[in-house]
């Protein structure tokens, strides 16, 4: 590996980390769109921030388009509020207005610089290794690496800080708010952090690219894992292993590298969605096979509980008329009525079925719930 | 337990039997059997989560059971569709969807119109008895969202009544309106019963239970009674149903009414 | 260049025109099938379903290695339906929930996009060019062709609209009592997104993938703030599809350097706050204005009420009271001076001595009515 190709992978793990940090509380909140509105809106900040500025690496550009960010995020609260339109409808007005916007002003004016609407879609890691930052004549390395590192503790510090109150305020926002901290200043302050990542990522991997890093790997830890902070070790985790896998596919078949990321995170996503222990859709079918037999003999020991010393009860509780009330083919319930017998939960009386002492009680507990 | 069994032939209007739904891996309705006969008005109470509206829904084939079978004046509820008019809970849709009081209520001839029918004058005009029959003819041109709550239940059972159909399923048509609706709905439930109409609503207030209705189901993820109000709603089987919790609220209402609980 | 020159040249220049049908064609289309996604709550919808057709793109001229309009518009289908369907199957077999769902597929399914796309640049075929106009939308790249497909393809999905004007309705207002009623609920959504997925990918090559889900939440948005009724809603939102369409594609095409897509959101974008601000009715600067008008005759009634208060303590008509004793009583409120000057220009008060105010005999009678409307009404 060559210096420039480590550069690379540390400033894209730093960005992969850095999205799926705030991307958990993201998904959790039911947010997750809010960041295709903040990564592409931040497009203004920074196209007017680059003006004033000249350089995109630079960490007042970052806080101007940042506060684009949290702009977004009052414009489409207050749209909402006006109850002209729903929230859906308030963000997809929004966005595309202000990222327009971006767009027009970059490729109106600033298509001889450094910033093209190639970049805003592709991003531009392969190149960061060559903008070095020099301090007092000596080169320490990309600046890129130092933005997302710094990012990367901004979100670290935020997280660390405020878990308890973020916890809360994701999972009870009205107990958090009796509890005395303000939703609404947990609500923004978690805004302000993805946009400012959103910013800081939006430099290697484009506007679009933000949003999979954000969603993508928490998704996927969510469907192994129930626990907050294995929630955000977990897709972390994720972020980091599309992050290089993602650059090593790319560098293979020489295509775009924030592409082939996005392409990581979702091939990741659908192998747990298949694969997951518990949650994933084998396990889940497996399940549900298994659990096909033993629901039908619970069902089975309801229907006598239920029909037990009732009048009609020779019919219903007749081995052949299983088929006719609850809807079963013959050796199906021929196999469960033998499984049940095997248990001791039933007997019979001829082809009438009986309960028996434990099968009543399982009946009965079925019941409860 | 009062079963149904005994008490409902096959010309029962509404026939559940062994009905078990699940969602996903938990069981909502534990094989439920229940007989509506024609001409009754029918409450099904039961705490939250007890599986009414799920029983509503699953009547209907809404969603599908696990177990069981429905039948409708003994025939599968399949082809009986027609027989049967839906009052779903008012929550359920959007009320600023940008319609009109008369276009909700025709709705409830779209069954009838078939896939390419257009509603007509003939629509218009069932409507708008409904719309009279609920006290909302004044409004029929008003915008959905400028509507009170009771007044959009009202539209609701206007746009059920030009069903025309013979059974009725009602999904807590009480819920949230004012005292003046919920008098005319009770007077408008009495009156589809004296025309032989069969209606299952389902209720959150078991005061009202022994006034509004005749026959009633005690519902608790299984069924833990059906039958006429006096001798279904008894002390008893309301513990049975709400775990004790509610005895105090009915107490009075059960034993002095209807006497001793049934053994 | 004036309007009229402007208009003129439009009718003259042929690629012009080509560009103006073109965008105004999938303006329509998509404002009409916006309404529902709107209606429907899926206005994000649109977002997912327009870059998860970018793979499908791709895909299709790497596979048949046509450029034409239909190919490619047959592939970004095929890809954003599979999206779609992906979203759905996401929401109902795992606990991830639909915001999340769709943020996944679109930005998963565009960075494969863009993988391909990255790699279709670096074949060595001469006609590989051209494919990244889907970005952001190149509307002077409309030929003949291409706008001869978007009016099929967009026949097609308002025909379907009209045949199945009533069961839409229906499904989009109350699906469980379309489901009660006998219809094919599934079907139906099925079909309705389908028709949706079409509408967006006739605008892919004029607006881009990037921004066309403004072409369907932007102008059913705005249309909703005009009336009340669907059938409007939907025929309004279809003009201003038109409108934002042909302005966008026109302005981009007319200057150097400015992407299509962008011009036409923004043009969108100004119908909406137009609407939002001037719409009569749900207007919001009618509602201001409404609500200033109410405060205002509130105030000028409590002022009056307050007099009549005054009176009543001191059983003497024509005493005067000053103004201070007024606004202590409006508990700031404001509004006491105008109050006085509209009431004194409707002679129902006096001015008795500088700075002190009297109930006129008219202005007895009218508080005393006032006061028994009051305490009539709670």
């Amino acid at each position: 590996m060559t210096a420039p190709q480590i550069e690379i992978q540390l400033i894209a793990s730093a960005v992969a980390v850095s999205c799926a940090l705030p991307g958990c509380f993201l998904i959790l909140r039911r947010m997750a769109m809010m960041s295709d509105a903040i990564s592409h809106s931040i497009l203004v900040g920074i196209a007017v921030g680059f003006f004033l500025i000249r350089d995109l690496a630079s960490p007042l550009l970052v806080l101007s388009a940042a506060l684009t960010g949290v702009l977004t995020v009052s414009l489409v609260e207050l749209l909402t509020r006006t109850k002209r339109v729903r929230e859906d409808a308030a963000i997809g007005l929004i966005f595309p207005a202000l990222f327009s916007i971006g767009v027009i002003l970059i490729s109106r004016y600033a298509g001889d610089v450094h910033l093209d609407v190639d970049a805003v879609l592709l991003g531009e890691l392969a190149f960061a290794p060559f903008n070095r930052l020099v301090v007092l004549g000596v080169d320490i390395g990309p600046k890129g690496l130092y933005l997302m590192a710094g990012i990367l503790l901004l979100n670290l510090l935020f997280i660390l800080a405020f878990y308890k109150e973020l916890k809360l305020a994701t999972f009870d926002a009205g107990l958090a708010g009796a509890l005395g901290f303000s939703p609404v200043a947990i609500h923004y302050g978690l805004m302000t952090i993805v946009s400012i990542t959103a910013v800081g990522a939006f430099d290697a991997v484009g506007s679009v690219l933000v949003v999979a890093l954000m969603i993508a790997p928490p998704a996927t830890a969510y469907l192994i894992t129930d626990r907050l902070s294995s929630l955000l070790a977990a897709s972390s985790l994720i972020g980091v292993i599309c992050a290089v896998s993602g650059y090593w596919v790319a560098h293979a078949l020489d295509v775009s590298i924030a592409g082939s990321m996005a392409s990581m995170t979702g091939v990741f996503f659908v192998a747990t969605f298949l694969a997951a222990p518990d949650r994933g859709l084998v396990s889940i079918v497996l399940r549900r096979a298994r659990q096909r037999v033993e629901f039908a003999q619970t069902m089975l020991l309801v229907h006598l509980y239920n029909h037990e010393g009732l009048p009609g009860v020779e019919r219903e509780n007749h081995m052949d008329h299983l088929g006719e009330h609850l809807r079963w083919e013959p050796d199906f319930a021929g196999r469960i009525v033998g499984a049940a017998e095997r248990k001791g939960s039933i007997s019979r009386d001829g082809a009438l079925l009986l309960l028996t002492e434990r099968g009543r009680e399982t009946a009965r507990q079925a019941m409860v719930m | 337990m009062t079963g149904p069994r005994g008490m409902a032939g096959a010309e029962s209007a509404i026939r559940v039997e062994d009905l078990t739904v699940a969602y996903g891996e938990k069981p909502v309705l534990w094989d439920v059997d229940m007989a509506v006969p024609p001409g009754v008005l029918m409450a099904v109470i039961g705490p939250n989560g007890a599986g009414k509206t799920t029983l509503i829904k699953a009547i209907m084939g809404l969603v599908r059971p696990v177990a069981g079978y429905v039948s409708i004046f003994g025939k599968p509820y399949l082809s009986q569709r027609r027989l049967v008019g839906y009052v779903p809970q008012r929550n359920s849709v959007d009320w600023d969807f940008p319609t009109s009081v008369l276009d909700v209520v025709m709705m409830g001839r779209y069954g009838v119109l078939g896939w390419f029918g257009r509603p007509g004058r003939a629509e218009r005009k069932a409507a708008m008895e409904a719309l009279t029959k609920v006290g909302m003819a004044d409004l029929a041109g008003r915008q959905i969202s400028q509507l009170s709550g009771g007044q959009q239940q009202r539209v609701f059972l206007a746009r059920a009544l030009v069903q025309d159909a013979r059974v009725y399923l009602m999904d807590e048509p009480f819920q949230g309106v004012d005292a003046t609706t919920e008098r005319a709905i009770v007077t408008l439930l009495k009156e589809m019963r004296s025309e032989g109409k069969t209606v299952l609503v389902v209720h959150h207030d078991l005061q009202t239970v022994p006034e509004y209705f005749d026959w009633v189901t005690l519902l608790n993820v299984r069924c833990v009674a059906s039958g006429p109000v006096e001798k279904a709603f008894i002390d008893r089987n309301l513990r049975l149903t709400y775990g004790g919790r509610v005895s105090y609220l009915t107490h009075h209402a059960a034993e002095e009414t209807f006497g001793h609980p049934e053994e | 260049m004036g309007i009229p020159g402007f208009v003129q040249t439009l009718f003259a220049d042929y690629t012009l025109r080509q560009v103006a049908l073109g965008a105004a064609m999938l303006g329509i289309v998509n404002g009409v099938l916006g309404s529902f996604a709107v209606l429907r709550k899926q206005s994000l919808l649109g977002d997912g379903i327009s870059h998860a057709a970018l793979p499908g793109i791709a895909l299709a001229f790497l596979l048949t290695g046509s450029k034409s309009s239909l190919t490619l518009l047959l592939g970004a289908a095929a890809a954003g339906w599979v999206g779609t369907l992906l979203i759905m199957s996401i929401v109902n077999h795992t606990r991830v929930k639909y915001d999340s769902a769709l943020g996944l597929v679109l930005s998963v399914f565009f960075g494969f996009g863009l993988v391909l796309l990255t790699y279709i640049q670096k074949l060595p075929v001469a006609t590989q060019a051209g494919l990244d106009k889907f970005l952001f939308g190149q509307a002077a790249t409309l030929l003949r062709k291409d706008v001869a497909t978007i009016a099929v393809l967009g026949g097609i999905v308002v025909a379907f609209l009209l045949v199945f004007w009533k069961e839409f309705k229906l499904v989009s207002f109350d699906p469980d009592f379309a489901f009660s009623l006998g219809y094919p609920v599934r079907a139906l959504d099925v079909l309705l997104t389908t028709l949706l997925v079409i509408a967006i990918v006739i605008g892919l090559q004029t607006v881009g993938v990037v921004l066309m889900s403004a072409m369907v939440v932007a102008p059913a948005a705005a249309a909703r703030q005009w009336t009340d009724r669907l059938g409007v809603m939907v025929a309004v939102s279809g003009i201003f599809g038109a409108l934002a369409g042909v302005g966008g594609a026109l302005v981009s095409s007319s200057a150097s350097r400015i992407p299509t897509g962008p011009t036409i959101v923004l043009c969108a974008s100004a119908v909406v706050l137009f609407s939002l601000l001037l719409a009569p009715n749900r207007g919001l600067a009618w509602g201001y204005f409404r609500e200033q008008i109410n405060r205002r005759q509130l105030q000028t009634e409590a002022v009056l009420g307050d007099l009549y208060i005054l009176a009543r303590q001191h059983r003497e008509a024509g005493h005067g009271h000053p103004v201070e004793v007024l606004r202590t009583m409006a508990h700031g409120h404001g509004g006491v001076d105008r109050s006085l000057k509209v009431l004194q220009e409707r002679g129902l008060v006096e001015e008795t001595g500088p700075g002190e105010w009297a109930l006129t005999p008219p202005g007895m009678e009218e508080a005393g009515r006032l006061s028994r409307q009051w305490r009539e009404t709670p």
